[in-house]
């Protein structure tokens, strides 16, 4: 079904939806809507998200997630930290691929320092960033399944995902929160055995993404749950600020790994970005399922072409970053995740405004949800994959 | 009747065997398909090992918790309709007992022996539905209720291609009593070989596949689990229940599917017997004595046969939307069923 | 399966100051003076600071111009806080800070700023906009007409930092319960954890890798 065919078939819907409300009004047999909370304690929401649904038989009428429940004040703390200690509270923004989180802060505040990661230190970062995003992606694709109703996926999931944090933790010590980046490089260099490991298990997630196309994405009843449910239009999710692969479904070649310079390694590597025409529920799984492949294939090149030398540049010990305001983001697994940080030449950000990926992704919420029945509002919201501590940070 | 039920026994020990048959019938199906597939094939499948410390491997699970359940908090929410609210489950449960009525385990091995066997046992297989929809009802809860209606909706409509179905089978055997068709299926013989009887499930292969595709559908296993949907509806008309009563369902739900793979190797795949033509049986009273106790055995292993096909679809597949599901059973599997018995009757008249 | 990836597409080259400073132009064309200020930091970004009652026309003029894709909005508290970094004890006397309003890149008159972001989504540039809001009414026109995505995004500003938005449908609080008092992410806003308690580790002591350990280090 191509997207415009779908979107038909959506404006239709809302259009029979809007029509029987309106009969409804003016006959006898008035129904009463029901709402529905959905969460904050509901298997679907992964964490504490609430969603409430006013709905009209199984038909959501309007939808609308209420966050907060996990609300951190992370930019606040911030104010009240030194640079360093900063990564370990952004580790717990987006949990699942707690590295990537790390990263672009680190790059913000090297930028204000004036300061570049030596280039081994950069290709490790790299490594890593990709490795969290493989251990992020890779459970979003087993706990699709499970929003689906089939428990077999994410158990795969888990055990592969399992190698990958596996090599974090040899590299970082931290399965879950690094907090290894450091501003001028990284804490420390790879462990031995790690390069050799790493690329064997790339080769397992590779058969675990093949085992997921035949799994679940070749399947039937997978397809006729995703395909032209959610639909989002090219503009409408620019205007709300989708990025990531929810992004790329819609159609847009739009990758923050390739589409700005930042001192990383993704630019010396060969690679494609995937992008989907049909900005559908499956368009957004399967966009993801092709960059772990990608991911593992970046991690095999960048592994063969590491280069030697020391993983951190001269910094002075205690950080003091120079006057100014810095902007950098990164395509994290969950999308666009940028911080804009103002220094006042002090010892810790002066301001820090967090711009993560799934705020704006769950900002279309509300748009997306209406008219869809209830079990497409699971499959709409585990497609739109977000992280709840990504939401609320 | 053979010595073991009927010989010289009074009615109320008769009756006392087979309560304890029935429960036995009931129960050991269930216990065995939730420890071996629910526990153990499903693990294995999804590379885990599951139990393994409760007894040897973990072979002493299912009494852990039995044990677990019973000992929890029996839970009536506040606003629930109380009586029904406790109904429930045993309508459900009865429903099975009701369906295990029927099944002829031997010659002579059966609790009774309906001549319209397979109309009592389409009918009463539809009292479960009532079960479940009290119980979403009464629960006092939107998702209960939701599943609740999901439920009735889906058994419904799944009800009609399985009747459709059986039609084929009926036609084929002319008898609605599950002895006769067992007995047809078994003494039958195709193009005059008879080395096998003739099993429906050659002839009826289509029946076969709706009939199992509505089974799994009045058992609410995925692709069908809409009712359960637990990543949409927590657990359906099943969340607020805890403790005994839960298990009570669980307890149904399993033993259904047991019973339900029963009732479609009866059907469709010779039931108790073996092809009476390996023995020179010619008809039902000189079948040997021993068939009452390897019967049930014959039959035990086909109804593990078909559980394990109904929970294999149950561990892989994602589950379907309610408008889907009924677009399912009424687009394509009524017409085929339709289209099946036709072509049934035709060949049934012309050979 | 190859046809949907887009390796057929050049990438894109860094985009150029040059090209920046067209988009100076182009939105001094649109807003006319209403463009107070911009930084162009060569090689980095673009700041561009504009009047509080030309902040939806911005908007309305960055979106014909192509910035489609909208990243972020949030502000600025520029006032110091009064509290430093929670870092003093709480039974001693108060410490002397140095409380004068300094406003960063683009200028600036007020405490408070409009800080938000919209890309272009080919050419890959972005603009960081500003704009001044004023202490005594601090209500700026919403964008959300403009931007759908804007619309959280104003909710959470407005919460943490008591912004009105005029226009906006439904400003709630996101995150904290409505009868919540205060802003929290505006600097006098103390942070209770920190009163409570100074934070013990103002000052990193964790050894650089390669340098000497010293037992600071050890002891943490």
């Amino acid at each position: 079904m191509t997207s415009t065919e779908s979107l038909i078939d959506r404006k239709q819907l809302a259009y029979i939806a809007s029509q029987a409300a309106d009969a409804r009004l003016n006959v006898e047999l008035e129904t009463e809507g029901m709402t529905l909370n959905i969460g904050p304690q509901h298997p679907a929401t992964h964490g504490t998200l609430r969603i409430i649904a006013h709905l009209d038989g199984e038909q959501v009428v309007w939808a609308e997630p209420s966050c907060g429940y996990m609300h951190r004040g992370y930019e606040k703390l911030t104010e009240v930290r030194t640079y360093p200690q900063v990564t370990s509270l952004v580790n717990r923004i987006d949990w699942l691929g707690s590295f990537a989180n790390e990263v672009p802060f680190i790059l913000a505040a090297e930028k204000l320092m004036g300061v570049e990661a030596p280039p081994r230190a950069q290709w490790i970062r790299t490594i890593l960033f990709e490795l969290s995003r493989i251990a992020n992606v890779s459970l979003f694709l087993g706990d699709l399944g499970v929003q689906l109703g089939a428990v077999t996926p994410v158990f795969m999931a888990f055990r592969d995902r399992e190698h990958v944090l596996n090599l974090i933790e040899a590299a970082t010590g931290g399965r879950f929160h690094p907090n290894f980046d450091r501003i001028g490089g990284l804490k420390d260099d790879l462990p031995e055995g790690f390069i050799d490991e790493t690329r064997a298990v790339m080769k397992k997630l590779r058969n675990f993404c093949t085992e997921m196309e035949d799994l679940l994405f070749g399947n039937e009843i997978f397809q006729s749950r995703t395909r032209g449910i959610g639909v989002i239009p090219k503009d409408i999710a620019m205007q709300y600020g989708l990025s990531g692969a929810n992004l790329r479904a819609c159609g847009v070649d739009w990758d923050l790994r390739r589409d700005q310079s930042l001192p990383m390694a993704w630019d010396k590597v060969d690679w494609k970005v995937w992008t989907h025409p049909d900005g559908d529920s499956f368009a957004r799984c399967w966009i993801r399922l092709q960059e772990v492949r990608e991911s593992t294939l970046i991690v095999d090149q960048l592994l063969k072409s590491i280069p030697s030398g020391p993983v951190m540049a001269k910094v002075p010990r205690i950080i003091k970053v120079p006057e100014g305001e810095a902007w950098v983001s990164t395509e994290n697994p969950l999308g666009e995740m940028g911080y804009y940080v103002v220094s006042k030449g002090d010892l810790g950000p002066f301001r820090t405004k967090i711009r993560s990926a799934s705020f704006n992704n769950i900002s279309i919420v509300p748009w997306v949800l209406k008219g869809v029945y209830v079990p497409d509002i699971i499959t709409i919201l585990a497609s739109l994959y977000f992280i709840l501590g990504d939401i609320d940070r | 009747m053979s010595a073991l039920l009927a010989a010289d026994l009074p009615y109320w020990v008769q009756s006392l065997l087979r309560v304890l048959g029935g429960v036995v019938a009931v129960l050991l199906p269930a216990g065995a398909i939730v420890y071996l597939f629910l526990f153990k094939m499903m693990s294995f499948m999804q590379s885990r090992l599951g139990p393994m410390e409760a007894g040897p491997y973990g072979s002493m699970q299912l009494f852990a918790e039995v044990g677990k359940w019973l000992q929890k908090e029996d839970i009536t929410p506040e606003r629930a309709d109380r009586v029904i609210f406790k109904i429930a489950p045993l309508v459900v449960l009865a429903s099975t007992f009701l369906l295990v009525a029927v099944v002829p385990f031997g010659p002579d091995a059966w609790f009774t022996n309906f001549e319209a066997g397979v109309f009592y046992m389409l009918a009463v297989s539809s009292v479960s539905v009532l079960g479940i929809l009290i119980a979403g009802w009464s629960s006092a809860n939107k998702y209960s209720l939701l599943g609740g209606l999901r439920a009735a909706g889906q058994l419904i409509a799944y009800e009609l291609p399985m009747v459709l179905a059986v039609i084929g089978v009926i036609i084929q055997a002319g008898t609605m009593n599950l002895q006769g068709i067992v007995l047809a299926q078994n003494t039958g013989e195709i193009f005059g070989w008879n080395g096998l009887g003739n099993p429906y499930i050659l002839t009826q292969f289509t029946g076969f596949i709706i009939f199992m595709i509505a089974v799994q559908a009045e058992l609410t296993q995925t692709p069908f689990d809409m009712p359960i949907a637990e990543s949409e509806l927590v657990s359906g008309y099943m969340t607020e229940y805890s403790g005994f009563r839960f298990l009570t369902f669980f307890i149904a739900e399993f033993a259904t599917a047991g019973v339900f793979s029963f009732i479609a190797s009866v059907l469709f795949l010779g039931g108790w017997g073996v092809p009476f033509a390996w023995f020179g049986w010619t008809d039902i009273d000189s079948v040997d004595n021993w068939m009452n106790v390897v019967g049930p055995l014959i039959m035990f292993g086909k109804m593990m046969l078909l559980s394990f096909v109904i929970m294999w679809v149950r561990f892989s597949y994602p589950r379907f939307r309610e408008d889907q599901l009924q677009r399912f059973a009424w687009k394509v599997l009524v017409p085929i069923s339709l289209v099946n018995i036709m072509v049934t009757a035709i060949l049934k008249v012309a050979l | 399966m190859s046809p949907l990836s887009s390796t057929e597409t050049p990438i894109a080259e860094i985009p150029g100051d040059t090209l920046r400073e067209r988009i100076i132009d182009d939105l001094r064309t649109h807003i006319g003076a209403d463009l107070l200020d911009s930084l162009l930091k060569p090689g980095d970004d673009l700041w561009v600071r504009v009047n509080t009652s030309a902040w939806r026309q911005t908007g309305v003029a960055l979106r014909s111009m192509g910035f489609e894709y909208f990243c972020f909005l949030s502000a600025i508290d520029w006032m110091p806080s009064p509290f430093g970094k929670g870092e003093d004890d709480p039974t001693a006397p108060p410490t002397e800070r140095d409380d004068t309003v300094r406003q960063g890149y683009a200028g600036g008159a007020t405490r408070m700023q409009l800080l938000a972001r919209v890309v272009h989504p080919s050419l890959h540039v972005g603009v960081n906009i500003k704009c001044d809001v004023s202490d005594s009414e601090p209500v700026v026109e919403s964008w959300s007409p403009i931007f759908a995505g804007a619309n959280w995004h104003e909710r959470e500003t407005h919460e943490m930092f008591g912004i009105g938005f005029a226009g906006h449908p439904d400003l709630r609080n996101m995150y904290l319960p409505s009868e919540f008092e205060g802003h929290p992410l505006r600097k006098d806003f103390p942070l209770l954890a920190r009163m409570v308690k100074p934070w013990p580790g103002i000052i990193d002591v964790e050894p650089m890798p390669g340098g000497s350990d010293d037992e600071e280090g050890e002891a943490e």
